[in-house]
């Protein structure tokens, strides 16, 4: 149980840092938001509703990259993340707790992105929103874990991206799946599957890349 | 182009890759040359002072 | 520091014969690709470009394994030398998947009268693959030579391992929703020579690669113990 409430204390860190200096929430948001304005002038007229339900998937992948480039910075700038090692918790506490603390975050920004769409292209179903759930943990898994590593290397920001989209080109293929197939049901279970497996190689791994 | 001819494409594209993989490890080949050249007669200069 | 190995005196001795087998058994593939196989009664003459196209493929998968294995005992064992011979097979790797693309990418042209068909399962994948791999070495450049890279880099190719599977699942999935297979490349089955001819390919390319593996770690080694030898006159 102590793990569990390290997760807890870390992830509680990262949220009360975030509504103290309000850096990246308010800037997800305003780029969710300004990315689905640019997109409708980027689909034709005439355009199909399925094609915008694609572009919803690129704005909540590159959202979500926006958040995970400053994941690790407050650590970063304070030099923080060696004493973390050091401390005496699991060093896939710091990982999950981070985790959580994005997946926070990211959620919050879904919660004001999904009316968003809905207003300005049409209907978001259930199995859409589910898909996203899905696609978030995937998403907030590997990404920490990927900034992690990238924030080990010089141009930090820079290779963020190149790492993450490959590694997130399955959750935009589940997510459009579930969001147009008219049976949702297995792109759903591969999100679940795709989630179970990265959230545990995650896990596993996360210590060797905070140490030497 | 006819079918022959992508075939002829395709196994050369292979050729040339390998080609070229031979020529970078040449040019580190004689960069490994040069090196060990350096450290001769560097060796050599210290034997010579000693 | 160093990185030199024990077993470093005996694999120079192995790099020649290695060579020279991969010489022997590439062009024996060729022989049979091109003059024992008989033309495919379908596709004709392009059929034979699937004799390289696919074993090159199948090497490429080996290689990343193999750097991923290799990986995984770095993370084990705490020996600088496996994180050499990851980064090296993780190379290969990358060659032989551009390879496999370009190959993929003539053979569907000649076979389907485009240069690119996201119909292809086994080109998407590469694409996906070669994106993956390329940010690998962007990524092990910008970080500082030392523990810390070698076990980044590591649980990088442990990703990809993972990922391959998970891509091509993502893969077949996405047939179905952006557009339904028409096209498929199976044909009749293979015949007893051409499966021969198949397999033979497929021993070269492997040994080729090992081959290829085995000089390109020769010369990092040859590398890093000249720059040992420099800091230890200077």
């Amino acid at each position: 149980m102590s793990y569990l409430a390290d997760v807890a204390t870390l992830a509680r860190k990262d949220l009360r840092l975030e509504l103290r200096a309000r850096d990246t929430l308010p800037a997800m948001l305003l780029f969710v938001v300004s990315t689905l304005v640019v997109f409708h002038f980027a689909l034709p007229e005439g355009a199909d509703e399925v094609a915008a339900q694609g572009l919803l998937w690129v704005a909540l992948v590159f959202t979500a990259l926006l958040g995970l480039a400053r994941a690790w910075a407050p650590e970063r700038e304070s030099g923080a993340l060696e004493g973390l090692v050091l401390a005496p918790c699991d060093r896939s506490a710091i990982w999950l707790g981070k985790a959580a603390a994005v997946f926070a975050f990211l959620s919050a920004v879904e919660l004001v992105a999904l009316p968003a769409f809905a207003l300005f292209f049409g209907s978001v179903d259930a199995a859409t929103v589910a898909g996203v759930v899905l696609a978030s943990i995937g998403i907030c898994a590997v990404g920490t874990l990927l900034a992690a590593m990238a924030a080990a290397s010089r141009t930090r920001e820079l290779v963020l991206p190149l790492l993450f989209l490959p590694l997130a080109i399955p959750l935009v293929v589940g997510g459009v799946g579930a969001s147009v197939s008219p049976e949702p049901g297995r792109y759903l279970a591969f999100l679940a599957l795709y989630d179970a497996i990265f959230s545990i190689l995650c896990w596993a791994s996360f210590e060797y890349v905070v140490s030497e | 182009m006819s079918q022959g001819e992508y075939v002829a494409a395709a196994y050369g594209v292979v050729f040339v890759a390998l080609l070229v993989y031979v020529a970078i490890i040449a040019a580190k080949l004689a960069r490994l040359e040069r090196e060990t050249a350096e450290l001769a007669e560097l060796a050599r200069t210290r034997h010579a002072d000693v | 520091m160093s990185t030199s190995s024990p077993s470093s005196s005996t694999s120079k001795s192995a790099v020649p014969a290695l060579a020279a087998l991969a010489a022997a058994l590439v062009g024996i593939a060729i022989a049979f690709a091109f003059y024992v196989a008989p033309e495919d009664a379908d596709q004709g003459i392009s059929q034979r470009i699937f004799y390289f196209h696919v074993p090159i493929a199948l090497t490429a998968y080996a290689c990343f394994g193999w750097g991923a294995v290799k990986g995984l005992l770095l993370l084990w064992r705490k020996d600088e030398r496996y994180d050499l011979e990851s980064y090296v097979a993780i190379h290969q790797g990358t060659i032989f998947g551009s390879l496999t693309l370009l190959t993929g990418s003539i053979w569907a042209k000649a076979s389907g009268g485009h240069w690119w068909l996201w119909s292809e399962n086994q080109l998407v994948l590469f694409l996906v693959l070669f994106l993956f791999y390329s940010a690998y070495f962007m990524l092990r450049f910008s970080i500082e030579e030392g523990p810390r890279r070698a076990n980044i880099s590591a649980v990088y190719a442990l990703f990809g391992v993972v990922l391959i599977p998970v891509s091509f699942l993502a893969i077949r999935l996405a047939e179905n929703i952006i557009h339904p297979t028409v096209f498929t490349r199976d044909g009749p089955q293979m015949s007893g020579v051409m499966f021969l001819t198949f397999c033979i390919a497929w021993l070269a390319m492997s040994v080729l690669a090992y081959a290829l593996y085995r000089l390109e770690l020769l010369g990092k080694r040859l590398d890093s113990n000249l720059r040992e030898l420099r800091e230890l006159l200077t």
